[in-house]
């Protein structure tokens, strides 16, 4: 009995004799189909040019010394995207009604298969990128990554931990227990004692004199819509002005100082 | 004149009267591109501000919303003395379950402290620093904040930790022999009644315009 010349690993098979008649595939009846990702890839790039952006953003130069500590912000990044699948499938359970948030929120924590889990990532999740933030902040700072020509990607990123910090605030009301309640009302209150637009800030969080029925939604809104589209959106331009302007090399080291350089800085 | 000549390299006449920049057609004072730019730009600015807008209005709204006005029996006036404070539970906000109940500790009015014995005293348990809920301690005479230890007398008045005025009160009134509680009101230190204030915001003299009130929020009685 014949072997299905298919199921015989290429180095095994006999050699074509020389001289022989070919078959266009080289004898490979499964060769278009391993061809089929890179024709794949290529119909994407001949119509996007992606490729070259990809080759570019990932096989862009990065200066000696780069080490660990520049893998903070991809790891916050990571916490971000953790948070944001999380928190999308929190969505599909959780009910921003005051009379009901706080059921839902048991229910999908006791009842729902995985919801402790999801529910456990996210809240944990929530202080992992708090900390991660102010790790890749602190990288920044302290490697004087901040300074000329980056100084507007510092400014982004400020903002980008502004909004994280309201991610934390509007988050923390979302349980609706007795923490989460008599916080708010503490948080909004250290809102409320800013002067001349104080009262007017902590009313537009509370939509309203009192805690009263919108101001759940309203919380759950700024979390779930507001905050992390303005958050995506900086977090594109952080990453294309990183890419963009590239990365510093540590403090500690100096670049060589040929002539041509020691000539630019005396001019 | 001859400065002119050299700046339009020994040129005159014809070549100063050609139209300046390109793209102007004679007697036009602006280009047809920059007309059509403008115009775009323009219509682009109504299509967002109509988006933009009512959204603002939407979320901001709010703080213009004049608050209903709720008055609830909280008990026959035979309940209350005057010398000591019972709490009552009642509906601040409706529709939102126990998140809108809040308790309030009401006294019989005492000539001790110049009121009137047919009047009574309703203490939000508001805090004044940040809004956490104090508790009536009667052994101390004394109302004591759980969070960070704000400490009011008998009155409500200040006399430790970080609230910065008074306790608010609530209006009350009588009504068929039922004592009925009203819109809140903040006080100053020396307990007279001012608009509704938030926790946090000193009352009284210049502070009542640094922190100015909710704009629809009930005078004062």
């Amino acid at each position: 009995m014949k072997i299905p010349d298919v199921l015989i690993p290429p180095p095994l098979k006999r050699p074509h004799k020389p001289g022989t008649d070919r078959s266009p595939n080289g004898g490979d009846p499964l060769a278009p189909l391993k061809e089929a990702p890179a024709d794949l890839i290529g119909w994407l790039d001949e119509r996007t040019g992606g490729g070259s952006f990809l080759t570019g953003m990932l096989y862009r130069k990065v200066p000696k010394g780069t080490n660990w500590f520049y893998t903070l912000g991809s790891a916050t990044l990571f916490a971000f995207v953790v948070q944001a699948v999380t928190g999308v499938f929190l969505a599909m359970y959780y009910d921003p009604s005051p009379t009901q948030a706080y059921a839902s929120v048991t229910h999908l924590t006791n009842d729902v298969f995985l919801g402790e889990f999801v529910r456990g990532m996210h809240k944990w999740g929530a202080s992992v990128m708090i900390i991660l933030v102010y790790l890749h902040m602190a990288r920044t700072f302290i490697f004087g990554a901040y300074k000329y020509p980056r100084e507007l990607n510092w400014i982004i990123g400020v903002t980008l931990l502004i909004l994280t910090m309201i991610m934390g605030f509007t988050g923390y009301l979302l349980p609706f227990d007795q923490r989460s309640f008599w916080a708010t009302v503490v948080g909004v209150n250290i809102n409320g004692t800013g002067p001349f637009i104080g009262p007017y800030l902590s009313d537009f969080l509370r939509a309203g004199a009192e805690f009263n029925g919108s101001t759940l939604p309203r919380f759950y809104a700024i979390h779930m819509l507001i905050v992390p589209g303005l958050i995506i959106a900086l977090i594109g331009a952080h990453l294309y002005l990183v890419v963009k302007l590239g990365t510093t090399a540590p403090p500690w080291l100096h670049p060589k100082r040929t002539k041509a350089t020691v000539r630019e800085e005396r001019v | 004149m001859a400065d002119a000549a050299d700046k339009t390299n020994g040129q005159t006449g014809e070549a100063l009267s050609k139209p300046e920049p390109a793209g102007y057609f004679e007697g036009e004072s602006m280009s047809r591109r920059r007309a059509l730019t403008i115009a775009a730009q323009a219509v682009g600015g109504v299509a967002g501000a109509i988006i933009v807008l009512p959204a603002v209005g939407f979320a901001v709204a709010p703080i213009f919303k004049k608050p209903d006005e709720i008055w609830e029996s909280v008990g026959p006036t035979s309940r209350f003395s005057a010398d000591t404070y019972k709490p009552v539970v009642f509906t601040l906000v409706e529709g939102i379950g126990e998140a809108g109940k809040t308790t309030a500790f009401v006294r019989q009015g005492s000539k001790k402290y110049d009121e009137s014995p047919s009047s009574y005293v309703a203490i939000s348990t508001r805090c004044a620093h940040l809004g956490c809920p104090v508790n009536f301690v009667a052994a101390a005479g004394s109302f004591v904040c759980p969070c960070h230890g704000g400490v009011y007398d008998f009155q409500g008045k200040v006399i430790g930790g970080p609230p910065v005025r008074p306790l608010d009160r609530f209006q009350t009134r009588v009504v068929k022999g039922q004592v009925q509680l009203g819109p809140r009101y903040s006080v100053t230190s020396q307990l007279d009644p001012v608009r509704y204030r938030d926790p946090g915001e000193y009352t009284g003299g210049a502070w009542n315009y640094i922190y100015p009130p909710r704009p629809d929020t009930p005078p004062a009685p």
